[in-house]
């Protein structure tokens, strides 16, 4: 079918317009220089500090990684000209990250921001290619000695979520919309259980898996099956508004996770668990400006204002109201520890003992459910 | 534990209803003798159509109206290249899809995390509140009674009509129905036209009343299981509507199974209803005979028309 | 007006320039959608087609993309050749990674101490069997069922993600992983070698080129492949002619399988050195457009796979410098191979100005 001729004839059409664009390309590129040259003349101060961040999902997603971007747009305004953000959406977690991540450290930005666990691997290679930039990485585990981890106290969160639905339950059985079964997001399901069998020993615990972080469609039908065995206050691990939607839909109850949520669902909405990463993240840019920067993990929650259960809804019982303020203080205090013992596991091993407070090196680990939590986790051993 | 069985029901034709609506859609595409894989990339553009409709206007009707002008539109590009310019249909109707979920979520990126207006719920009168089969039949969006009157009036158009006749006939013999003076070529264009609404209003469902969100790939192959579901059915509107409820059920099932606590992995769950499609694909056209008398005889094949 | 006319033959020409012309289009549509979403036309395309391929790292890492395409393209031009639709490349090529990434933990987990030379062959060896195992699955529901290719393939691959999930989340979860999905890092021997020193380039590249070549031979030079390109194109003529129906469905299917199997393999143990719930991109699907552009054609799928590869590279390229939006890159993908399927009409139609005469009133 391709005779030698016509096969050479394709490759220089192909060649010409590569060249061809390539040529528009390069001549684009000397003007910019130019025009660039005379304007940092006459401007003086030093180029701005440039600092990006890489998302795994859209920013539009009103969920996890938009309150990542919230808190990049408060970096800008706290640090004016000064500071130059960029980010990248929708980055998958494959061999792909590489790349992204290295174009960025090309680029001249001097710290960045992984949003997504499965970047680690990714951003630990090109880490030691580029010891100048400072490479954070969120919810992970592997450091360097220009990378560090940051995460959050979501269960925290998930915990006083815990207790408003332990005192609006009727039925005592709770459900929990979960995405993929990693250690955070099996410790939610646990604190969300403890908290609420803080106030009611008796509640029950459902869990679905939806394996996905978001996908609304899957979320809606995963809280109705929820609902339809009995569960009557929802939480999720997922990332859009249908679980709420869905709650609101049947008469029942739901959280909002990641961001404020409480337009969405006006009858179902109980509270909203936000996490504001502003804080962090200008602190992390100050120190990589003035040299201040060191490897280490930080897992900050409610007492560093990173975590929060917002907007409680009224039709709270004031008993549930004042047991979540008095659990919120004690946490801004420091004085409260979610995983603290006895506390054994559904098949009833004991995993923390008595008055025992959980370290960092069991909660990472957490692989089990707690005692009121049905069934088996996916795929464990 | 009746109430639980009823919720299923309900819960089992709501994720039925797109599946039915398109798969009746593909089933008209079929038996003029068009095979329109691009099923899923209609669905989607029909979806973001839809849901951009609903979030700027408010009403749903207007987009289920967006959302079949938009598979229409598709579907009569669609339409216009393999029957007239005899475009290898399979191919095409691939390029339909991938471009679908392409152009889809670029449209759509502005869309992403968006609220629609209240939930609106729906209730028979009367009917809804008869214990048992009142939650369970009489709950339903319009749009399920609509796919269900549609399959009967499929059923009386394809086996009891002139038009349904010349539809049918195109499909079994194109050349032996041009020969008898039909316009088949655009009689086959009204056909495609006709299943790309079907398909764009199932599309609309999905983003406004059944997720009711928008994501990118949204109907995570539902359009791939609408088009399994006319061979499954044998080309009847009665079983495509049948059959696009059993899948829906298997849907929801693996959700129940999970809440209910059974020991299964939920990964294996989730293949269930992919699993399902392949066995009942291998089923049904296990009996070459059988798929040889129901199957329009020119699927697949383009139509010259020997002027 | 404008008029078709068939052909009386097929245009060689324009069977060439059927895929620039829709290239060309392409990319003129794309320049007014840049325009539309205020950027700025010039920089945007530049970003597709030039920056990708601006120093050796972005050369290396657009021929590192390209490999597990143009591979999974050469085995589906067989296929589509052989008239088989093979959807479900990209449920084989997670199978290739699965085989080929339990061999390698496997041998990590194991401590096997083996030379490179030898571990990495065996990696890639099961990695085109697990494809082969897969793609049989659809072949046989073809086979002895009679099932439609395209829909059982395609659904095997929605299985095979889930599948890809189930390992990585249980059973072969890295136990020091602190219970994250992801299998413990390869080691060394059984990964491919690097090709281009401080690239990530590792010799898949070289033997994707060997297969180009060798798929040309086959198709255009063997007996087989001449087989299998009749039984596509006149299956009645194939049958009076002998050539069995059957081993030409296996055949394709099997081809096709072990090539995407083969690509999910490199990519598990190339770039990735482990396996995640995240092994493929859709490269199964994308491989689909390559090979049309690539009329079905091994050199065609080499230049069809470089240039999608420089779409995909250019897109996240896009996004990072000019803001674009990342949806984009899909747009163009479908848009290339929708104009593509439009103009190859022109292989078979003329396109005539005819002007309208009143018709003549005899008498």
């Amino acid at each position: 079918m391709f005779s030698p001729a016509k096969r050479s004839w394709l490759k220089v059409a192909l060649v010409a317009a590569v060249a061809a664009l390539a040529a528009c390309g390069k001549e684009e590129a000397p003007p910019k220089q130019e025009a660039k040259a005379p304007e940092a003349k006459a401007a003086a101060p030093a180029e701005p500090f440039k600092a990006a961040w890489m998302y795994v999902g859209p920013v539009g997603d009103a969920g996890w990684t938009y309150a990542h971007d919230l808190a990049r747009k408060s970096v800008e305004g706290e640090f004016g000209g000064k500071v130059k953000t960029t980010f990248v959406e929708k980055v998958p977690e494959g061999a792909d990250a590489e790349r992204v991540i290295r174009d960025l450290a090309a680029q001249g930005n001097k710290i960045i921001f992984a949003t997504s666990f499965g970047f680690m691997e990714p951003m630990l290679k090109v880490a030691s290619e580029f010891p100048d930039v400072k490479f954070e990485h969120a919810t992970g585990y592997k450091t360097a000695p220009n990378m560090r981890i940051y995460d959050a106290k979501f269960y925290e969160d998930a915990y006083l979520a815990g207790v408003i639905a332990g005192s609006m339950s009727r039925t005592g059985t709770l459900g929990f919309v979960a995405s993929f079964p990693i250690p955070e997001v099996l410790r939610n399901i646990n604190a969300f259980t403890l908290g609420a069998q803080s106030v009611n020993p008796k509640i029950k615990t459902r869990v679905v898996w939806v394996n996905s972080w978001f996908d609304p469609p899957k979320e809606s039908e995963a809280a109705q099956s929820l609902i339809n065995g009995g569960a009557d206050v929802l939480l999720q691990n997922t990332d859009s508004t249908a679980v709420l939607q869905t709650a609101e839909k049947n008469g029942k109850f739901a959280f909002g996770w990641d961001s404020d949520m409480s337009a969405v669902a006006p009858k179902a909405h109980l509270g909203s668990a936000i996490v504001d990463w502003s804080n962090y993240y200008k602190k992390a840019v100050k120190e990589a400006m003035d040299g201040t920067w060191k490897t280490e993990r930080t897992v900050w929650g409610v007492k560093e204002g990173q975590n929060d259960l917002a907007k409680i809804a009224d039709a709270v019982p004031e008993e549930g109201k004042k047991k979540v303020a008095a659990v919120k203080d004690a946490m801004k205090a420091g004085a409260f520890e979610v995983f603290t013992g006895p506390i054994v596991d559904n098949a009833g091993k004991e995993r923390l003992p008595k008055d025992a407070k959980a370290d960092q090196d069991w909660k990472d680990k957490v692989d089990f459910y707690v005692q009121g939590v049905e069934g088996q986790i996916p795929s464990a051993k | 534990m009746s109430g639980e069985i009823a919720l299923l029901i309900a819960a089992t034709i709501a994720s039925g209803t797109p599946l039915a609506l398109a798969g009746l859609g593909l089933l008209v595409n079929e038996k003029a003798g068009v095979l329109n894989l691009g099923a899923e990339g209609m669905m989607l553009v029909a979806a973001i159509a839809g849901f951009a409709a609903a979030f700027h206007s408010g009403s749903q009707w207007l987009a289920f109206a967006a959302g079949a002008g938009a598979g229409m539109i598709l579907a009569a590009g669609f339409g216009v290249l393999v029957i007239w310019l005899g475009t290898n249909q399979y191919a095409t109707g691939l390029a339909l899809s991938l471009f679908g979920f392409g152009f889809s979520a670029f449209v759509g990126v502005q869309y992403v995390g968006k609220k629609l207006g209240e939930h609106v719920s729906f209730a028979v009168p009367f009917l809804a509140d008869i214990p048992f089969l009142g939650p369970a039949l009489f709950r339903q969006h319009p749009l399920a009674y609509v796919a269900m009157l549609l399959a009967a009036l499929l059923a009386w158009f394809l086996y009891r009509s002139r038009q349904g006749l010349v539809l049918r006939a195109i499909g079994e013999s194109p050349d032996s129905a041009h020969s008898l003076g039909y316009g088949v070529r655009w009689i086959r264009l009204a056909a495609v036209v006709a299943g790309g609404a079907l398909c764009g209003v199932a599309g609309a469902f999905l983003s406004v009343v059944y997720a009711p969100l928008w994501v990118e790939g949204l109907t995570a192959g539902r359009g791939w299981i609408a088009l399994a579901l006319t061979p499954f059915a044998t080309w009847r509107p009665a079983r495509v509507l049948l059959g696009a409820y059993l899948f829906g059920g298997v849907t929801m099932l693996q959700f129940q199974l999970q809440a209910a606590g059974v020991q299964i992995s939920s990964q294996f769950l989730s293949m269930l209803p992919y699993l399902a499609t392949i066995v009942v694909l291998v089923l049904i056209s296990r009996n070459p005979a059988w798929i040889r008398i129901n199957m329009p005889a020119s699927l697949g094949k383009p139509f010259h028309p020997s002027a | 007006m404008l008029r078709l006319e068939p052909r009386p033959q097929p245009s060689r020409a324009m069977s060439i320039a059927s895929p620039v012309i829709a290239l060309a289009l392409t990319i003129l549509i794309a320049g007014v959608l840049f325009v539309v979403l205020g950027k700025d036309p010039v920089r945007g395309l530049s970003m597709f087609f030039v920056e990708p391929l601006r120093n050796v790292r972005g050369l290396t890492e657009v021929a590192l993309k390209a490999t597990p395409l143009v591979l999974c393209a050469l085995g589906l031009a067989v296929c589509y050749r052989a008239n088989v639709w093979n959807i479900g490349a990209e449920g084989q090529f997670l199978l290739g990674a699965i085989a080929a990434g339990g061999v390698a933990l496997y041998v990590t987990t194991q401590g096997i101490a083996a030379p490179q030379w030898a571990m990495t062959p065996v990696v890639l060896v099961a990695g085109m069997l697990g494809g082969m195992a897969w793609a049989s699955i659809t072949a046989l529901a073809r086979d002895r069922f009679n099932a439609n290719e395209i829909l059982v393939s395609l659904m095997l691959v929605y299985v095979a993600q889930q599948l890809l999930n189930y390992l990585v989340f249980g059973p072969w979860k890295d136990p020091q992983g602190f219970n994250f999905p992801q299998t413990k890092t390869f080691v060394a021997a059984t990964l491919l070698p690097n090709l281009v020193p401080q690239s990530r380039l590792h010799i898949g590249f070289a033997i994707m080129l060997v297969l180009v070549a060798g798929f040309w031979v086959f198709m255009f030079r063997s007996w087989r492949g001449f087989q299998l390109q009749v039984g596509g194109l006149a299956p009645d003529a194939a049958r009076y002619a002998g050539f069995s129906g059957r081993t030409a469905l296996w055949t394709a299917l099997l081809v096709s399988g072990g090539m995407a199997g083969l690509a999910g393999a490199m990519e598990a143990a190339g770039p990735l050195r482990q396996l995640t719930p995240h092994v493929s991109t859709g490269y199964g699907f994308t491989a689909i457009i390559v090979c049309f552009v690539g009329r079905l054609h091994p050199v065609g799928c080499l230049f069809a796979g470089v240039l999608l590869s420089m779409l995909l590279i250019g897109g996240e390229l896009g996004q990072s410098r000019l803001g674009l939006p990342n949806a984009l890159t899909g747009v163009f993908q479908g848009l290339l191979l929708f104009l593509l399927l439009a103009c190859d009409t022109l292989i078979h139609y003329r396109v005539r100005w005819v002007r309208q005469h009143p018709t003549a009133v005899a008498s």
